[in-house]
């Protein structure tokens, strides 16, 4: 398992150090949830209400931004074409990188998630069990969006592309995280089915969607 | 004759300039049995005469849905085969498929407007569809982005394959996510069996749409064959003109 690890640690190497892309979907993430209080008003109870809804498609939205370049820059120094010759199967290092963006970008938003709830007036006990569907959700936001993010370098177009063909996969993502976030906040209904179809599609998405993107990359760079 | 000889493009270029005057003639007659029946259709005792955008809506409905499984199938002939006519058939039924959406989509909230008060209600159906729409115009952006016609026939071909596997989840998720927030749903399916008098029409609108829908997914693979020649006639000309200077 070295080209695993070693593949691993050099993805996030080079998330941390050059240009910072780890944090910024953070940073980007903590200010999708700032503005959203300037459009919707003060009103601590609506906030209150809806605060799950807001960190979910804040989370949504920054793993899908800082996708665009997964593959971008790996296209442009040659380093995927080597990643093609190399001893790991296509499909499994596909997955290593992905798992490197989710430990990257996606972690860091479950870290920050239960500041930023508290920030939307829910409850301290709560904002742990968002956490929790965060933790969940957001490897199957990742390993939807590796797909888009192959197609796209395969194609040489990135940006807005990448988020017009993940963002309506995402969809039941979307639903049964703020699902499970909602059944544990306010209830009635139990937290055990939508979490556990939550990480159903996390578990799903590890495996097809690291299949599809090697897929899309073999078609596209021949 | 062997299935293989269908998928020269040349032999089924001849096979289509046969096929279709019939194809467009037996459309022609079914859509007017059809459209005659369902206009001498009996008013519905509760919603009028408004039930009649049903012999509209329910065959697009079908169709939207039946482009995507056109598609899935035309994707494994791309990417396993790579058959140059597999590319055609996808991407010609895209935008066909997402006109049927949207004619379903269209068609919906007209008939929404006079039974349930309101142009658009989030009901389960009405958002897979709307979800399917947004996956169809995923596709055709990406036919439209891509610069050589085959590599962006093989992007289209993998995210046919992905949203044919994630579409029944996006249409259980959605199914589960509306019962949830509005358990009393304002719409409910007939609830007892539709009458013959509305179930002829229907079926003979289906069928009218069904044809409908080759004859239009023929003449477009037709047209994107000879725009494909015209491409590649194109570029061996300009590549004759550099040779020459």
């Amino acid at each position: 398992m070295s080209a695993f690890t070693a593949l691993l640690v050099r993805d996030m190497r080079l998330a941390i150090r050059v240009g910072g892309g780890a944090l910024m979907g953070a940073l980007f993430f903590l200010i999708v949830v700032t503005m959203m209080p300037f459009a919707i008003g003060p009103d601590l109870a609506l906030l209150a209400r809806i605060g799950p809804a807001i960190l979910w498609l804040g989370a949504l939205l920054a793993s899908l931004l800082a996708l665009d370049r997964l593959f971008a820059t790996d296209y442009e120094d040659g380093s995927l074409d080597l990643l093609m010759m190399g001893p790991l199967p296509l499909e499994l290092s596909v997955a290593t990188k992905a798992i490197a963006h989710w430990l990257t970008t996606g972690l860091p938003l479950v870290v920050i998630a239960p500041l930023l709830g508290l920030m939307l007036n829910v409850e301290l006990k709560a904002t742990g069990w968002l956490a929790l569907t965060l933790f969940a959700g957001t490897p199957a936001l990742t390993f939807i969006g590796v797909i888009g993010a192959a197609l796209a370098v395969a194609l040489r177009r990135g940006g807005l592309l990448l988020a017009v063909l993940v963002l309506p996969l995402t969809v039941p993502v979307l639903i049964f995280g703020v699902a499970a976030a909602n059944a544990a906040i306010v209830g009635p209904t139990p937290f055990g089915p939508p979490f556990t179809i939550l990480c159903a599609l996390s578990l799903a998405s590890l495996v097809l969607g690291p299949i599809a993107a090697a897929a899309a990359l073999r078609h596209g760079l021949e | 004759m062997p299935v293989i000889d269908f998928a020269n493009p040349t032999r089924f270029l001849t096979i289509v300039n046969r096929v279709l005057p019939w194809l467009i003639a037996a459309t022609v007659v079914l859509f007017a049995v059809g459209l005659f029946r369902a206009v001498n259709a009996p008013d519905d005792y509760q919603q009028g005469a408004t039930v009649k955008i049903m012999f509209l809506h329910v065959p697009a409905a079908w169709l939207g849905m039946f482009g995507w499984g056109l598609m899935s199938i035309a994707a494994l002939g791309t990417l396993v085969w790579r058959h140059p006519l597999a590319d055609v058939a996808g991407k010609a039924a895209a935008p066909i498929g997402a006109a049927f959406t949207f004619i379903c989509l269209t068609t919906g909230s007209l008939w929404g407007r006079p039974t349930w008060g309101t142009y658009w209600v989030w009901d389960a159906r009405l958002t897979s569809m709307l979800v399917l729409l947004l996956l169809y115009l995923g596709v055709l952006a990406l036919y439209w982005t891509a610069e050589e016609p085959g590599r962006g026939a093989r992007a289209a071909a993998i995210l046919s394959l992905v949203g044919a596997v994630n579409l029944p989840i996006i249409k259980f998720s959605v199914d589960w996510w509306n019962t949830l927030h509005q358990p009393a749903s304002v719409f409910r399916m007939g609830g007892s069996k539709i009458d013959p008098a509305l179930l002829t029409p229907l079926l003979i609108m289906t069928l009218a749409f069904t044809l409908l829908f080759m004859t239009l997914h023929l003449a477009v693979m037709r047209n994107e064959i000879l725009r494909r020649r015209v491409r590649s006639m194109r570029l061996m000309q300009a590549q004759e003109l550099a040779e020459a200077t």
